[in-house]
């Protein structure tokens, strides 16, 4: 597999560099720059992940059944596709699910929160503010670092496989609620390690404060959902830092999906005002004030405002976040009384059912048609790493111009960090990544 | 420095989830201690680094679905010395395989504005369709214990401890009540390949059969019994049809429900 061959066209003038696979993203793709007299002329983000067609496959499947096959899309945020698919399913067929039920499935989310950014703060992320290929060249340097991430990882872990029977596709969510629920005192070893994890995740927060940042900032739109009282999860309004603020259901009316010839992924674009910046750093920027009071604490400790631009910081964020899923967690694990039922009856109608609800890398948007049986006629599914694609373009374009005269080697290595500030999750994209910088 | 002397280790993908070789990423106690036995040589999901191949041992997550991956998995067979399969997309074509069933023009242009930018093959199809396969694992995901056994097993050179057996005998084991029988809740553990450890039932629900059938499985014998507790015949077909939709015994028991 080609990686990282950089081709000089002609001496700094005229240059292609490119990465045909980019590695620590989840899934396929790759970067195309073309540089010509230190203007950037092109950028491409491809993405050749092969396409899965779950939109398709889901017509004619029942509506217990888009939980389990949608959690397919991604084997890194699972619970992710479950929590959009069983809420947009529930508003279809006119129910609420709440009191321990809902807060059972926001401790599942800070599971996953907790699993997927600290793989990606460690392991995907830090090797390249340090210099590393990769984790375990990483960890022969710093064996304690890694051994805490590990570890922490595995706590995360442990709230989903302990309420979802397993890590990776957990198989006890249904729609209306849960298979089976557990009794409060089944709860005490998962509470002493998620207390370690709060404990780790604090001295996360200051690890990666210290790291070498970029100076790099741009004047985004960052869109998340917006709840009343809580940092979201599952529920709220569609907020941005540039005036929208519509429902769920309103999506569709705001945004469209475009598909590019060079990508398997469709590119989202808001219709007014084109791209924008979904995951960690917009929940962060537009909820601060949402966060726990310890990990707003610890934020402001770490020099972190409670708006940040720079996308490079986003590692900081992350572990930020992880912090608040510990906190949460822990919140949620006291006040846990079992509940009688660990699920609510439904009655299958023919409807249409919105949900949009925070995948660690951003909002997710489920929609689904059902048929008087409850059966799908139609599924719209939109991840977030389509909807980041034009913004990590842009970044790209800016950030080469910013640093152009960087050895090629350096400059790829750089792009390629720049992508992975967003975390980009290919798989979800193509229901995404190479690098390929061409000067001229 | 014996590091040249360390058996090296691929990971290659093709249409999946990622899940199956994160479950690797996922072995946080054991992760470091594999790094020490092997050179983990080509693995872009973790590192940016590539080792040039051969390779001792090449781990496959994920079925062939476009032109250019049916290319590439001969190549990967080339550099390898062992070709282990990984999951229910690369043992059996996975949950798009749906897509075998059904017209795949009329898929692309469900999901897809511009059909004519999607390079797509007809089917999904299980890597050993394609090349000689050393050994499957099985699950949607695998089982991140049997696949450090698996990695152990190849190293040692020596065949891997994963039983063959239906998932019932997993659910006797861990002592759990049959819910088929205790609650008449249609579960597919009594065909289906053991190695989850029997979590569905352990949760109060009936098995989805997401590791594949299991060697010579009655799935008649089975369909019947889930009749005769209330499932209609697309609901039958819809269960055969999930995961492992392309693996033959439930393809052909999901045919036979086909009105």
């Amino acid at each position: 597999m080609l990686s990282h061959s950089v081709k000089r066209v002609s001496r700094m003038k005229a240059r292609t560099i490119k990465t045909d696979y980019l590695a620590r993203v989840e899934g396929e793709g790759a970067l195309y720059v073309k540089i010509k007299d230190a203007k950037v002329e092109n950028v491409k983000l491809k993405i050749f992940e092969p396409p899965r067609f779950f939109e398709a496959l889901l017509r004619g499947r029942a509506f217990s059944e888009a939980p389990d096959i949608t959690a397919r899309i991604c084997g890194i945020c699972p619970v992710a596709y479950q929590m959009s698919a069983v809420h947009a399913m529930e508003h279809a067929l006119g129910v609420t699910v709440d009191g321990q039920l809902r807060a059972l499935r926001r401790l599942l989310y800070c599971g996953e929160w907790i699993e997927s950014h600290v793989l990606h703060v460690f392991m995907l992320h830090a090797p390249d503010f340090l210099g590393y290929p990769d984790v375990v060249r990483m960890a022969q340097d710093h064996p304690d670092i890694v051994q805490r991430a590990l570890q922490l990882k595995k706590a995360g872990n442990a709230i989903v496989a302990f309420l979802g029977g397993r890590e990776i596709h957990p198989v006890n969510v249904r729609v209306g609620g849960f298979y089976k629920v557990p009794a409060k005192q089944e709860f005490a070893q998962l509470a002493e390690k998620l207390k370690w994890g709060r404990d780790a995740a604090l001295e996360t927060v200051r690890w990666t404060a210290q790291l070498p940042f970029p100076d790099f900032e741009q004047d985004y739109e960052f869109i998340a959902l917006r709840h009343p009282a809580e940092y979201p999860f599952n529920e709220g309004r569609l907020v941005s830092n540039k005036g929208l603020d519509i429902a769920v259901q309103e999506y569709e009316d705001h945004f469209e999906e475009q598909h590019v010839s060079y990508s398997n992924a469709l590119h989202s674009v808001l219709k007014e005002r084109g791209a924008y910046f979904v995951g960690p750093l917009a929940r962060y920027n537009l909820n601060f004030d949402r966060l726990s009071p310890l990990a707003q604490e610890a934020a402001r400790a770490a020099g972190l405002s409670p708006l940040c631009r720079n996308p490079f910081q986003s590692i900081i964020v992350r572990s930020v976040e992880v912090l608040y899923a510990f906190d949460e967690a822990l919140r949620i694990i006291e006040q846990y009384e079992r509940p009688e039922h660990p699920a609510i009856e439904l009655q299958p109608r023919a409807s249409t059912g919105y949900a949009i609800t925070e995948a660690p890398r951003g909002i997710l948007y489920h929609r689904y048609q059902l048929d008087d049986e409850g059966l799908i006629l139609d599924a719209k599914i939109i991840p977030p790493t389509s909807q980041n694609q034009k913004t990590i373009e842009n970044d790209l374009r800016h950030y080469v111009e910013q640093a152009i005269d960087l050895p090629d080697d350096q400059l790829t290595w750089q792009c390629e960090q720049a992508i992975r500030n967003y975390d980009p999750c290919i798989s979800c994209a193509t229901h995404f990544l190479k690098l390929h910088i061409e000067r001229k | 420095m014996d590091r040249k002397q360390k058996p090296k280790l691929a990971v290659w993908k093709f249409s999946s989830c990622d899940g199956c070789q994160l479950s690797l990423l996922d072995c946080e106690d054991e992760l470091l201690a594999v790094a020490g036995e092997v050179e983990i040589a080509n693995f872009p999901e973790a590192s940016r680094a590539v080792v040039k191949g051969p390779y001792d041992l090449s781990l496959v997550e994920g079925s062939i679905t476009t032109p250019h991956d049916e290319e590439r998995i001969h190549h990967v067979r080339r550099v390898s010395k062992y070709l282990v399969t990984i999951g229910a997309c690369a043992t059996a074509g996975g949950i798009q395989a749906l897509r075998n069933f059904k017209d795949v023009k009329q898929f692309i242009s469900i999901v897809y504005a511009t059909p004519k930018y999607i390079e797509t093959l007809n089917k999904s199809t299980p890597i050993a369709d394609h090349v000689f396969v050393d050994f499957e694992l099985r699950g949607c995901p695998i089982n991140k214990h049997q696949l450090v056994e698996v990695i152990s097993a190849f190293l040692q050179r020596r065949k891997p401890n994963t039983p063959a057996h239906s998932v019932c005998v997993e659910c006797k084991l861990r002592g759990n009540v049959c819910v088929m029988v205790a609650h008449g809740t249609p579960c597919l553990g009594p065909v289906t390949h053991a190695g989850c450890g029997a979590i569905c039932p352990s949760y109060n629900r009936g098995c989805y059969g997401c590791f594949g059938p299991q060697e010579t499985p009655n799935t008649l014998a089975l369909s019947m019994r889930w009749s005769e507790l209330g499932a209609s015949r697309q609901d039958i077909l819809r269960t055969f049809r999930s995961f492992n939709a392309y693996a033959e015994p439930f393809r052909k028991e999901s045919e036979s429900y086909e009105s």
